[in-house]
């Protein structure tokens, strides 16, 4: 039983839980950042990242978010039937109004007896769903809830935007710790009324407040998270073999990093916005995918999301034994990366569906 | 019956569940209730790996109502690791990488979308076996 102290903010439930299943998704289209500079700016402008992952013309979140979930499946070996919860986290649902998240549950094998929702708060809906999922199990309504993050992100044609939005994500399957590849030792989540990044119902791309995306929205979430975690935890960088952060770029998660006191050998092998962009939604949870393909036992990793509007949602994770045999189960998230075909920009606009005819 | 026929339904186009024969152990899809080769009633479910082969393949460059969006496109036969043969769609693939034998996984997709305003429906297509390009 873990004493509940109102004055730090930590969620941790009453029962442990950790991760007992995780898949990722990557489409296998790539735009490079070229290209689309080649387009607006005759190839003059500096970019962002090198390339970015865009869904084909029959994926959308649904589809992408069934794949994630079946590597999680792969992984867990557990009966779809024992879970409680299938929860979607994205910015690019394909109903306005039908869940995506009956759709996935359907295509597991979860239904009928189980909770199914979406989830929207910009780009940390995946892991607020993740948190929901610890409590749902941590308190025994449930044995096993599966949370999604993922996203075929919009940028409006020569925005800053369209070089980083991107397709993917991931799935993590949240059970008992007993069963757990990766135990989870607590999460926090701070949040503030921020105006960085909106998008008005019934428009199809979104708004930003250009220069105020980085130190008020990005960074004081970010680091605000992951100092009141670590706080809470009594842990430092140091005690982390792993961290992974809100991937809206390369140079963000990166300079967040090193703020924090991380080197690169703990944050590269996470961050995957420099070749698959930034996948909103799914940016944090398939970075730590990537991890978790190569921790090892024993390992702690610091996760921190960040979702615009604004809030960051931050995770102390342990890796366990059970790991190792498992990750082999499903294709890895570089077997994804490297199944990659390029397009270019007239390609990318069919497939994106931007042209009104 | 109403309900399980509908969910039958459902779970053949979105999982690959057909039905095992009791009697001889045959696999059969799509489910038909009655085994193909012994005549024998076939009730138990059965979820299909979802692996298999190209059997034979077409691209298709004028397509139906509901599918012109997505041409040129690729239909297949697709052997199935237990057997049946399935018709569907070929995806994640340009025409010239098809040949006959080719390894193919089941993925679900988008079908079909009716109009801005109309449902989307999702079912199994298959593309290449993804291999494993990095260590594992
Ligand atoms: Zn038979």
């Amino acid at each position: 039983m873990n004493a509940y102290n109102p004055s730090n903010g930590l969620m941790r439930p009453d029962r442990p839980v950790g991760i007992v299943g995780y898949g990722a998704y990557v489409p296998r289209y790539r735009i490079p950042a070229a290209e689309i500079s080649r387009m607006w700016t005759g190839g003059t402008g500096g970019v962002p990242i090198k390339e970015k992952a865009v869904n084909g013309l029959d994926e959308d979140v649904a589809t992408m978010s069934i794949e994630a979930a079946r590597n999680a499946m792969l992984r867990a070996q557990i009966n779809p039937q024992e879970i409680r919860a299938v929860w979607v986290g994205s910015e690019s649902h394909p109903y306005a109004v039908k869940p995506t998240s009956t759709i996935v549950a359907e295509a597991i094998g979860a239904v009928p007896n189980t909770q199914a929702a979406d989830w929207e708060f910009a780009c940390k809906a995946g892991t607020e769903a993740m948190q929901a999922a610890i409590a749902f199990v941590g308190s025994g309504m449930a044995r096993y809830a599966l949370s999604i993050g993922m996203d075929t992100a919009q940028g409006r044609p020569g925005d800053a935007l369209e070089y980083t939005a991107a397709a993917g994500g991931a799935a993590i399957l949240i059970g008992p710790a007993a069963e757990s590849l990766v135990l989870i030792d607590g999460s926090y989540s701070f949040v503030t009324d921020t105006p960085d990044f909106w998008r008005r119902a019934h428009a199809d791309y979104p708004s930003h407040g250009d220069r105020f995306t980085g130190e008020p929205a990005y960074f004081k979430h970010v680091l605000g998270a992951a100092e009141a975690l670590m706080t809470a935890v009594n842990r430092t960088a140091s005690d982390y073999r792993w961290a992974v952060f809100h991937q809206p770029n390369a140079k963000f998660p990166e300079r967040a990093a090193q703020a924090l006191g991380f080197a690169p050998d703990q944050f590269k092998v996470g961050l995957l916005s420099p070749r698959i962009g930034n996948t909103y939604s799914g940016s944090t949870m398939i970075g730590l995918t990537a991890i978790l393909d190569v921790a090892e036992p024993g390992d702690r990793i610091l996760m921190v999301s960040y979702g615009s509007g604004a809030g960051s949602d931050a995770f102390d994770l342990q890796v366990t034994e059970r790991l190792l045999e498992a990750r082999g189960r499903a294709i890895s998230t570089e077997g994804y990366i490297a199944r990659r075909t390029e397009i270019d920009y007239a390609t990318y606009t069919r497939y994106r569906d931007k042209l009104k005819l | 019956m109403e309900v399980s026929r509908h969910w039958r339904l459902q779970a053949q186009r979105y999982q690959l569940v057909g039905e095992t024969c009791d009697s001889c152990g045959v696999k059969l899809f799509p489910p038909r209730d009655v085994c193909l080769e012994c005549e024998a009633p076939a009730q138990e479910l059965y979820t299909f790996t979802g692996l298999g082969e190209i059997y034979s393949y077409t691209t298709i460059y004028d397509a139906p109502a509901g599918f012109e969006h997505n041409t040129p496109y690729m239909v297949a036969l697709i052997k199935l690791e237990e057997g049946p043969l399935v018709t569907a769609q070929l995806t994640d693939i340009d025409p010239s990488e098809a040949v006959i034998g080719m390894p193919v996984e089941m993925v679900t997709r988008k079908l079909r979308t009716d109009g801005d305003e109309g449902m989307i429906v999702y079912g199994y297509k298959f593309r290449p076996a993804v291999e494993e390009l990095t260590a594992v």
